[in-house]
Formats: structure tokens, sequence, C-alpha cells
């Protein structure tokens, strides 16, 4: 008899029910039985902490994560990838489908969970010495072949901005009070030198990636969490359009343009 | 020009040279009328000249279809096909399934981030070649960057049933003797002689290939999007077919926990 094909987890563990090995009697996160004990007590941000650490978090931790996930939350139907979500709402596309798209267009380099990860990357290697910033700011991009097509700006600055806007601002300096630091208040007294040597002013997913650091998520795991945290505005704002249907959404004019080399195919 | 200035200047108008619809009246597809000078394009010539712009030759095209045809694997347990037959168990939609398991093939161990690797590899190196570098020192370069040669050796196992019929085709359509695809073998044979025991793949066949059509790293990324869907379509029906919940089930006696042990909630921060 061979052995049973088996996923290995340091996450999860179930019981069977005596009758049925395939419905659970108790599930446990981390050793911690989540129907039985923590279900009416513990928070949710607790929960998807302990999903992506070996433990609880401490209520400091809990409660910068939780600020972090209100600031994520929603990042406006002017965002790509919430656009992306109301495209899939406003003709109808399946729940699902609007979310794929939403995490699919927010995953990149420009306001996506990809530029957290380098982001988060940064953080690592530099940690709270300005002069290492300085030097990663400065030297060029390593080429590497790669899926992911070449970024144009440092990850965690705003290329389109001249200077941090007031939410950027307001969310710095909160989750900075909260954070046990050492990164977030790091960030939150050296930003104008850190902005003069990128040349563009920090954006909300830089102090995102902050926020992460100081929460010691890895760079990947602040990759996934970023995605997950901002699904919910995108799943409102589909279900919004879904509702207000495609006539009184933007569909914009088109300008065709000549292609030289598209001529003689 | 300001960044907020190119932004305001796109906000109402999208400015393109790809193509248009006019309701009613015609679409143009890079440049062409697609219901007038392109409606007779087979629907891969259309595909790669959508990523482009570039006609191909008959025998080109020809190879190309092989290309997909040859790994198209109706094998549910192959981990990007195994997401459709979920799907279908799980009474999801055929889009989703199919879409989620596209995105799944962009992966780092095969698929589309394997054969990023590989073909901007066999570029380069070809280039390097020609200017006088030694093959030795290319491998040395792409193992400090990227830790691997991406297109030899396997996850599941060390050989590839694939390379036989596609080096077939592609000797009958004249199409066998590119600079990349020699360089393909030139590696596999540098590799084994040099103690490693990784052959070559048939996502270094394809790489090959793909830089010998003339493609760039980016147009052969795209152009391999599809590559695994006619493999995957089969797996989502019989995942309908089947009763819901059956494939892929998995009991608790399937978990392995080995995390923490068993401990007590405390109580609410």
């Amino acid at each position: 008899m061979t052995a049973p094909e088996q996923i290995h987890t340091r996450i999860w563990d179930e019981e069977a029910e005596p009758d049925n090995p395939f419905a659970t009697r108790a599930a446990y996160c981390r050793g911690y039985d989540v129907y039985g004990e923590m279900l009416g007590r513990a928070r949710w941000v607790e929960m998807l902490y302990l999903l992506f650490r070996e433990e609880a978090p401490p209520p400091a931790a809990a409660d910068l994560l939780e600020a972090l996930a209100v600031a994520l939350a929603n990042p406006g139907p002017r965002d790509a990838s919430v656009h992306a979500a109301m495209c899939g709402g406003v003709g109808g596309s399946p729940a699902a489908a609007c979310l794929m798209a939403a995490l699919g267009v927010g995953a990149g380099q420009l306001a996506g969970s990809r530029e957290v990860l380098l982001a988060r990357e940064a953080w690592a290697a530099c940690g709270t010495d300005l002069d290492a910033w300085r030097r990663r700011i400065a030297e060029p991009t390593a080429e590497v072949a790669s899926i992911w097509p070449a970024s144009q700006h440092f990850p965690g600055f705003d290329p389109h901005a001249d200077h941090a806007s007031q939410i950027v601002q307001q969310t710095l300096t909160t989750l900075a009070q909260l954070s046990p630091g050492p990164y977030l208040p790091w960030l939150n007294r050296n930003q104008a030198d850190l902005e003069a040597a990128v040349g563009h002013p920090l954006a909300l997913l830089g102090v995102a990636a902050a926020a992460f650091a100081d929460l010691g998520f890895s760079a990947e795991q602040s990759e996934m969490l970023t995605l997950l945290l901002r699904l919910p505005g995108a799943a409102a704002h589909a279900l919004e359009q879904r509702a207000g249907g495609y006539k009184s959404f933007p569909f914009f004019k088109i300008e065709l343009q000549t292609n030289d080399e598209d001529a003689h195919p | 020009m300001s960044r907020q200035e190119l932004l305001a200047e796109n906000t109402e108008c999208f400015k393109s040279r790809m193509g248009a619809f006019f309701p009613g009246s015609h679409v143009i597809f890079r440049g062409h009328d697609l219901h007038r000078q392109l409606k007779d394009m087979d629907w891969i010539e259309l595909f790669v000249f959508g990523i482009t712009g570039r006609r191909f030759s008959a025998e080109q095209l020809r190879l190309m279809h092989a290309l997909w045809v040859y790994t198209s694997y109706p094998d549910a347990r192959i981990w990007n096909n195994r997401v459709t037959a979920l799907s279908g168990s799980t009474r999801s939609t055929g889009n989703l399934g199919l879409a989620a398991a596209l995105a799944i093939s962009e992966a780092h161990i095969y698929g589309r981030g394997n054969e990023m690797q590989a073909i901007s590899f066999y570029i380069d190196t070809c280039r390097k070649l020609a200017s006088g570098a030694e093959l030795a020192d290319c491998v040395t370069q792409e193992l400090a960057t990227h830790a691997r040669i991406a297109g030899y050796g396997r996850p599941l196992i060390n050989a590839d049933e694939r390379i036989a019929p596609i080096m077939a085709l592609a000797q009958e359509l004249g199409l066998d003797r590119g600079p990349h695809l020699q360089l393909a073998f030139e590696l596999e044979r540098f590799l084994l002689d040099s103690g490693r025991n990784l052959r070559i793949n048939y996502g270094a066949i394809v790489s090959a290939f793909g830089a010998d059509l003339g493609f760039t790293p980016q147009e052969f990324y795209l152009f391999m999007f599809p590559s695994f869907l006619a493999g995957m379509t089969p797996c989502y029906i019989e995942g309908t077919e089947r009763p819901e919940g059956s494939s892929f089930p998995l009991s608790c006696v399937n978990i392995c926990y080995e995390g923490p042990p068993r401990r007590s909630w405390r109580d609410p921060t």
C-alpha cells in the first residue's frame, strides 16, 4: 500500500469527524483552535498575521496591521486595479473575474504589489542607513531576464507627483505613531532626504512597504498582503458599476495614430 | 512636458497606434482593416501579427502551431491544468478556471518564467559568442545572475518526449539550423561535459526556436501565452463531468501538519 499523498504545512491542521475523513471536526491554525477558541475572540488582523507568521501578533503589531489595512482597503476608482475591476463589473462579468482583473492590474510595479515587494527588498537591504539608500537609489537597475517589464521609477515613490500628497502624509504620520519601529519612524524623520535622492515624493505603497517591514513580513509576504488588502475597494466599486451600467461608465475617445512599420506588412 | 501634463493630456482621449474599432463601420488592426485586409488570416498568423507587426512564412507558422500542439497535455495532475480541473469540480466557470490556469502558467520552473530567461540568454549569448566570448564565461555569468540555466533539467523527470517530434518537424520545414537552436544543443553538451546532469527540455527548445524566428523576448513571451490552453479545456470538461468535488479530493489524512503544537488562544488584544 502506498503512502497517502500529503500536503506538508506548518499553518493548518484538521481533525476529521469520526465518521467522515472529509469533514472537519476541528481546525487548528498554528496550534490554535480556530472555531473552538479563536472565533469570537480573535481580530481579523490577528488571524491574518497568524497565517503568515508563526505567532499571534503583539497588540502593537495588530494595531499597526489594522491601520494599514484601512489605508489600503480602497485605492479608489481612479486606481488602475479598481478601474480594471469596474471594467468587469460594468459588463456583468463574474465576481471572481472582477477581482482577478484587480489582482492582475494591481500586481504591477507602478502602485501595485510588485512595487511593494521591491520597496520591501530595499528596506531589507538598506534599513535605516541613509547612505545605503542613496547608493541603492543611484545604482543602475541590474538587468535580469524576467516576466516583469522594466520599471521606470524607484519603488515606493510616485513618479507622477512633485510632493507627497496629504493622504500619504496622513498615513505615514499615523502609522509611524502606531509602529513598534524601527522603519516607519525612521522614514518619517528622513522622508525629505529620501525624496531628494529619488527625485520623486513618497507614495502610499512606499509607506506600506515600511509598515510591512516593521511588522516583520518578508518581501513576498508583503506582496501577497498588498494584493489581498486592496481587494475590498475593487469589489465594492465593481458592484457599484455593475448596478450603474455601462452607459454611465467612461469609454473615452480614441485617436488612431499612423504606424509606418505596419503600413506594408 | 511634466508628468502631470502627460497624464492630463491622456485623460480624455486614448491615443493608439495599434488599433481601434469604429462602431458599425470598420476595425483597424495595426494599420489594416481587419474585415477586409486581414480577414483570411489564420488565427495564429493574426496573433503573431498583433504581437510583432510582422508576417511570417507558411513554414514558420506551421512550426508555431506545432510548438503549442506538442505541449498540449490534457493531464489534470499538472499544476496549471489542475486549476482547470478544480474549477470544473467546484462548478466554477470555464473562463475563470482557464484564465487562472493560464495565469499560473507564468511560472518560474516552467512556462513563461522559464522561457523568458531561456530566450534572453540565447539571444544575449549568441551576440557575445559572435564577438569572441567563451560559452563557459557566458554560463558562469548567467548562473551568477539567475542562479540557473533556464531550459535544462525538468521538474519531474530529466528527459523530454516533445523534443524528438518537434525537431523532426523543424527538419522537415527546414527550420532546424538556426543559430539559437544550435546554441541550445551546444549548451546541453557543455553542461553534461561539465558534470551537470541537466538535459535540454522543451522550454529551451521552444525558446531557441523563438529566437530563431526573430522574436524578441517580450514578443516570444506573449506568443507563448496560450501554449498550454488546448490541454486545459479537456481537464475542465472532465472536472464538470465528474461528480462535484470529486477531482483531487483531500481528506484530513492528507494534511501533514508540521507546525507548533496545540495551544490556547489568549484573551483578545
